[in-house]
């Protein structure tokens, strides 16, 4: 006997998408000069007509942001400003649905993932940095309660509105004003947010989104307006960033790519680790910087937990983002997709064993099969690049140590996982593994309250918690 | 008495425990406040360097592993030893940058006890920059700062003792190593204080001094790929920008300071944050 799911379709009339956007400068909706079209990735159907914002738009957002700064923002206590943070927070809530429907449509991730983790925690995001708006002298060791300035704020496609609240919460609770620029793929969630900042009665010029390419990334990046610079993307773009602002006084902090090893140790509980093994790469199909791409298990039960992944991964739904039963949806765009299919050609190439999950998938927009390599050696590409897609390379160890130095080979150090039964070996191993962020006998747990960055090559700086806002606070006892 | 003869002492570099000359053979002259030589230091290479990090970084892991009472307790034992050696650092000073001998005293007394504020750090900043994160969910979660690695630093000119403390003192009391570039006009207070180092049970490779030009050896801190952070306190502003350059290839954490704080020992931490679930 089999069970069949019947389609659980989300409706999307609750989204109303207008054929064309512009920017969102001082506090109004300006018209954009040149266009380009953002796409449902799974039906590559066209959503709109995103506006491409070059000099002249940039510097009106920076001088929004700095005339929000100067003449409101810096000025106003830090309770009334956590006050309009806190009702951006509550408006969020309330449009909820809104969000997470219109994310999904232009991202593509399972509309499970944006109602259930992405919207929500924007939301957190956002009613957690409220309460440290009058409370800045409480920010810690090493931080002033000054703000930078103007912020310009370079965010990703793969949580789009999560990431814009990862950045603009922290930025405004610590008394700056903002420019972002969302990716250009998805751009649609952070043009909601501004009508949420209007609903929010937000002053002109504090939030200012301009949108655009990475053309206009660097417009921001190299715009003399601005203090602080904070980027989440890839390690190639954080290090152009970091050679780009070397000559300026600005502050910059960098979320940037990782290669995660999630260890499995012979005692863990296998059933466990197998879901969490899942999560850690398959979640928003593996476009996530912090995603556990490497599996090191144990030899002694390699076979055990491969089995047991292949039989759970053959039941990932893969398919329609705005199924309520989906787990895995659409790659974001077809760039990317080359790019993870490029990847995998390598994985082939180099000697690894490749083998995916049995599912179909639809015939239109960007699709791939959840996927694991055996075989990789620590030299093979695939277990040194960032994919940034569901693939997930498997290697093999002995000893503790030996799953210690493979997981630390890698020039990344933004997370890690380590699944076992036993206490002191988790604390040994979390202590041992050289990443920002460690999940113990869990995998890609996010929260406001818990800072998040990377090691080494993953970036500077931490998103969340009290060592996230002083980022945006200027540094005592520094140059 | 006064007709004999100075031993005096050969100034060489301090890399992992031991006292090499450089492996350049080159030196260079230093005279004192009067014109009048004082010795010919090591012009230290970008060999010398390599050498010294991979010192700094096999001692890394032994180092950071002490316990926060131990590497306190470390720390502690070179202030002892510093102020045992009080008549010959104040001589020092005071022959190479001119000051007064009162001046050299007290720059000597605040070097000691700039070590011992710096050794009581150890088992406190983690406590004060740490937290418990009350995260919406069944986990336990924490942040606590960690040593970062491997760090270099070019120490200031002048105070060649006090500048040199507060540059290598900060780096390694949470548990980082150093490779550490003396002051070019005054290096010996810094070759001095390696003999103070060689006395104090600070570990072998956990604190390297080469003596040098700054623009020789800064860009190769800068671009050396196994140094993850680097404290440029002691190089002039206008040459700030071309080492940032430099050190984006491997994301280096690059800071100058202006103060004593602790601020200037979490720059060169790294915070890690761990989630373990609650449950039965």
């Amino acid at each position: 006997m089999s069970f069949d799911y019947a389609p659980a379709p989300e409706s999307r009339a609750v989204v109303s998408i207008k054929p064309k956007y512009g920017h969102f400068i001082a506090g109004k909706f300006v018209a954009g000069s040149k266009h380009f079209p953002t796409i449902n990735p799974a039906t590559e159907e066209v959503l709109s007509h995103i506006a491409l914002a070059g000099k002249a738009e940039v510097d009106a957002a920076v001088k929004a942001a700095r005339k929000a700064y100067t003449t409101t923002w810096s000025k106003m206590s830090g309770k009334e400003r956590g006050k309009y943070l806190f009702r951006v927070a509550r408006i969020m809530q309330e449009r909820a649905r809104e969000f997470a429907v219109l994310e999904t449509l232009d991202n593509g991730k399972p509309i499970r993932e944006s109602r259930d983790v992405d919207v929500p925690l924007a939301a957190a995001h956002f009613f957690y940095h409220a309460g440290w708006a009058d409370k800045l002298e409480f920010a810690g060791l090493g931080t002033s309660t000054k703000p930078h300035g103007v912020a310009g704020q370079i965010i990703p496609w793969n949580f789009p509105l999560l990431m814009l609240a990862w950045k603009v919460a922290p930025a405004l609770a610590a008394g700056n004003t903002v420019v972002l620029k969302p990716a250009e793929s998805t751009s649609l969630t952070a043009l909601l947010f501004a009508e949420v900042c209007q609903q929010a009665e937000l002053p002109a010029g504090v939030v200012n989104i301009v949108t655009g390419d990475g053309s206009t990334g660097a417009l921001i990046v190299n715009h003399p307006g601005i203090d602080k610079i904070a980027f989440t993307g890839s390690t190639e773009v954080g290090k152009i960033i970091a050679r780009a602002v070397a000559p300026t006084h600005k502050s910059v902090t960098l979320e940037l790519g990782g290669k995660a090893a999630n260890i499995i140790f012979e005692d863990a509980a296998i059933d466990e680790a197998v879901e969490g093994i899942v999560n850690g790469i398959f979640f928003n199909q593996g476009h996530v910087c912090c995603a556990g791409s490497r599996l090191i298990l144990q030899e002694s039960v390699a076979d055990e937990v491969l089995e047991k992944l292949k039989s759970r991964m053959a039941k990932i739904r893969v398919g329609d983002p705005m199924d309520k039963n989906t787990d895995v949806g659409a790659i974001n765009s077809k760039e990317q997709l080359i790019k993870i299919t490029e990847l995998t050609a390598a994985g082939d190439a180099e000697g690894a064993q490749r083998w995916s999950a049995p599912c179909e998938l639809p015939t239109k927009g960007f699709w791939f099969a959840p996927t694991i390599f055996t075989g990789v050696t620590q030299a093979h590409r695939i277990a040194r690049e960032e994919i940034f897609g569901p693939v997930l390379s498997v290697l093999t160890f002995r000893t503790p140590q030996e799953a210690i130095d493979k997981a630390n080979n890698t020039p990344f150090g933004l997370s890690a996982g380590v699944w076992s039964e036993k206490g002191s070996r988790i604390l040994w191993a979390t202590q041992q593994l050289r990443a920002g962020v460690v999940w113990a006998n869990t995998f890609n747990k996010f929260d406001p309250t818990s800072p998040f960055g990377g090691y080494k090559e993953s970036g500077w700086g931490r998103e969340g918690g009290r060592h996230g806002l002083s980022a945006y606070l200027k540094g005592v006892g520094h140059e | 008495m006064s007709n004999r003869i100075d031993v005096k002492k050969t100034y060489k570099l301090f890399i992992n425990g031991a006292f090499p000359r450089t492996e350049s053979g080159r030196t260079y002259e230093v005279k004192n406040a009067k014109g009048v030589f004082v010795a010919n230091p090591c012009l230290a290479s970008r060999k010398d360097l390599k050498d010294a990090v991979v010192a700094a970084r096999a001692a890394q892991p032994g180092w950071n592993k002490a316990t926060a009472y131990n590497k306190g307790q470390i720390l502690y034992r070179l202030a002892e030893m510093l102020e045992g050696r009080r008549a010959q650092f104040v001589d020092e000073i005071a022959s190479i940058t001119g000051v007064s001998k009162v001046k050299a005293d007290k720059e000597l007394s605040d070097s000691v006890d700039r070590l011992v504020w710096y050794a009581g750090w150890s088992d406190k900043i983690s406590s004060l920059s740490g937290a418990l994160n009350p995260v919406a969910g069944p986990y336990y979660n924490f942040t606590i700062p960690e040593s970062m690695g491997v760090i270099a630093a070019i120490a200031p000119e002048t105070p060649s003792l006090l500048g040199f403390i507060d540059v290598i003192a900060p780096i390694i009391v949470s548990g980082n190593t150093v490779v550490v570039l003396a002051s070019t006009k005054a290096p010996l207070s810094a070759m001095s204080f390696a003999e103070v180092i060689a006395t104090s049970d600070v570990p072998a490779g956990v604190i390297n001094i080469l003596t040098g030009k700054k623009d020789e050896i800064a860009p190769w801190m800068a671009s050396h790929m196994d140094i993850d952070g680097l404290d440029i306190t002691g190089l002039a502003t206008k040459k700030h920008a071309e080492l940032r350059i430099a050190g984006a290839e491997n994301l280096k954490r690059i800071f100058s300071f202006k103060s004593h704080d602790p601020a200037r020992i979490l720059a060169f931490m790294e915070a890690k944050t761990v989630w373990h679930p609650i449950g039965l």
